[in-house]
């Protein structure tokens, strides 16, 4: 690692904690109420309590996005591919996804409530409608961005059309499907929640109603920093694939 | 006889009910090991006729054949092109974009990556193997595209104004870059320009033609030595030709 490498990431760990401080001192010097706002050490503490079973709503919830965002990965560039290689089916199709795209998806939540019950399986496919548009929309993209003259190249040589998707237009895609893919990832995370909101028997976004009533401000914080993490860790994880997959180059946003 | 045999080609475009004449009547022979450069003004044909050359387009007339008995053409294999732009994959590093080619006409790897360095050796990108497209500039991606046009050691090599994105003194440079390449490879190479100097100074003939409508304007050979060097181009011989093309074109 680079020094300048190594002072980038210090800064970014410093701003962190500059603003768990700012928090501290806001809390503590402005005498708020800790049902208003709980101090870092509060919220810390919340975690201490077992009755809200922590871990077995983290992984609940989790589940969910982690669920509905692999769900959306693969449906999305599976239906992109199709598109690119079916021009009709893309014709039939894109005009209908923008409609139903323009469907408020909190309002499908109590469908899906009505049609698979209570539980993990409305939540992700809840998490899973609202980031798989952007997927399908910009791997489309990538796909169609092939340079004409590349494949008049490649085709005087009699290249195949397998041969000029896997060579060509699926890597050449790769780092618009990750543009989509890291604009999906937080969707998938509100998508989630709002699907524990609206009914559901655990999961952080649960623990918030059920902590609501009772004014521990504290644990909804914890519940808050909790499902941010998962969602931090959801997009580090697209960010490292990315980095892996994709020449520095290439990368878009 | 000669190596590619183009005879009364036309080419019309129909694009929403409406045609458009992009070729008409063009006849010219190229011999093999021929640097042929064709120039003529922008929408002229000089694609049009180069991607009729690589089987990409149909004709309307005429006949287009290409290779010898002793020297047979294989439209599968035995074509190169680069374009103006390098057309790298980004991904790729330069060494692997240089066997594309081989790689979708499944040549053996081994023997096509030995080549691949030897042919980066020829283009003077020694070194460059494992670098990306990034990390070259304009003139080094298009030397580049050069070697790759050639892994497959292919038999006629088409270049649609290969140098025309360049900035002109790497342009001259890559000039004299592309007549070493061509004498130490031995390809017969079609060149589009719209570049009358460009066109006498690289060929050993030159087609020549003319807008709206179109068509061919003028065959003749270019009776300059070899190796051609830069100031070749104050010799009053050279002047005769560039002048001989302005007038085709009209600008005289
Ligand atoms: N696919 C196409 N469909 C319709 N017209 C075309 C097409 N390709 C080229 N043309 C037209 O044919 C003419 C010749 O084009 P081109 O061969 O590209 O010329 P040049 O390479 O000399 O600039 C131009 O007027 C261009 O607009
Ligand atoms: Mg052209």
């Amino acid at each position: 690692m680079g020094t300048e490498q190594l002072q980038r990431y210090t800064l970014a760990v410093l701003s962190h904690l500059a603003l768990l401080a700012a928090w501290h001192l806001f809390v503590t010097l402005g005498n708020v109420p800790t049902f208003v706002m709980p101090s870092p050490l509060a919220t810390a503490n919340a975690l201490l309590r077992p009755e809200y079973f922590w871990w077995r709503n983290i992984v609940a919830t989790a589940g969910e996005i982690f669920g509905g965002y692999a769900l959306a990965v693969v449906v999305g560039i599976g239906l992109a591919v199709l598109f690119s290689w079916f021009r009709w089916l893309e014709i039939a199709l894109m005009p209908l996804l923008v409609s139903l795209n323009m469907i408020p998806k909190v309002a499908l939540g109590p469908l899906f409530i009505v049609w698979f019950s209570y539980g993990v399986v409305p939540n992700i496919l809840i998490a899973f409608s609202i980031s798989f548009f952007p997927i399908v929309l910009t791997t489309a993209r990538g796909l169609r961005e092939v340079e004409p003259d590349l494949i008049d190249l490649v085709r005087s040589i009699r290249a195949s059309r397998w041969q000029i998707f896997v060579k060509i237009q699926l890597p050449g895609a790769l780092p618009y499907i990750f543009a989509g893919a890291k604009v999906a990832a937080i969707l998938a995370v509100a998508g989630a929640i709002v699907g524990e909101f609206l009914g559901s028997e655990r999961g952080l976004g649960y623990l918030m109603l059920q902590v609501q009533v009772t004014l521990d401000t504290a644990a909804m914080f914890m519940a808050v920093i909790l499902i941010t993490l998962i969602g931090v860790v959801l997009y580090g994880l697209v960010l490292g694939l990315e980095r892996i997959l994709v020449v520095r180059d290439a990368r878009i946003g | 006889m000669a190596f590619i045999r183009i005879d009364g080609v036309r080419k019309v475009y129909r694009t929403r009910g409406k045609e458009f004449l992009a070729v008409s009547e063009a006849t010219f022979d190229v011999r093999q090991g021929d640097l042929v450069a064709l120039v003529g003004p922008s929408g002229c044909g000089k694609t049009t006729l180069l991607k009729i050359l690589a089987g990409l387009h149909g004709y309307d007339a005429g006949t287009v054949a290409i290779g010898t008995a002793t020297e047979p053409f294989d439209p599968a294999r035995d074509i190169g092109m680069v374009f103006q732009q390098p057309l790298l994959l980004k991904w790729r590093r330069i060494l692997d974009n240089v066997l594309l080619p081989a790689e979708i006409m499944g040549l053996p790897r081994a023997a096509s990556v030995e080549r691949a360095k030897d042919l980066l050796a020829l283009v003077g990108l020694r070194g460059s193997e494992d670098k990306y497209p990034y990390e070259l500039s304009g003139g080094m991606q298009q030397r580049a595209s050069i070697a790759r046009a050639l892994i497959h050691d292919p038999k006629l090599v088409l270049m649609d104004e290969p140098f025309g994105a360049l900035d002109a003194l790497t342009r001259e440079k890559m000039n004299l870059e592309l007549l070493r390449i061509w004498s130490e490879s031995r390809k017969t190479i079609v060149f589009v320009t719209h570049g009358i100097t460009e066109a006498v100074f690289l060929g050993t003939r030159v087609v020549v033609l003319t807008a709206g409508p179109a068509r061919m304007a003028d065959n003749f050979e270019i009776d300059l030595p070899h190796p051609r060097t830069l100031d070749m181009r104050t010799h009053e011989q050279f002047g005769a030709y560039t002048r001989r093309i302005y007038k085709l074109l009209g600008m005289e």
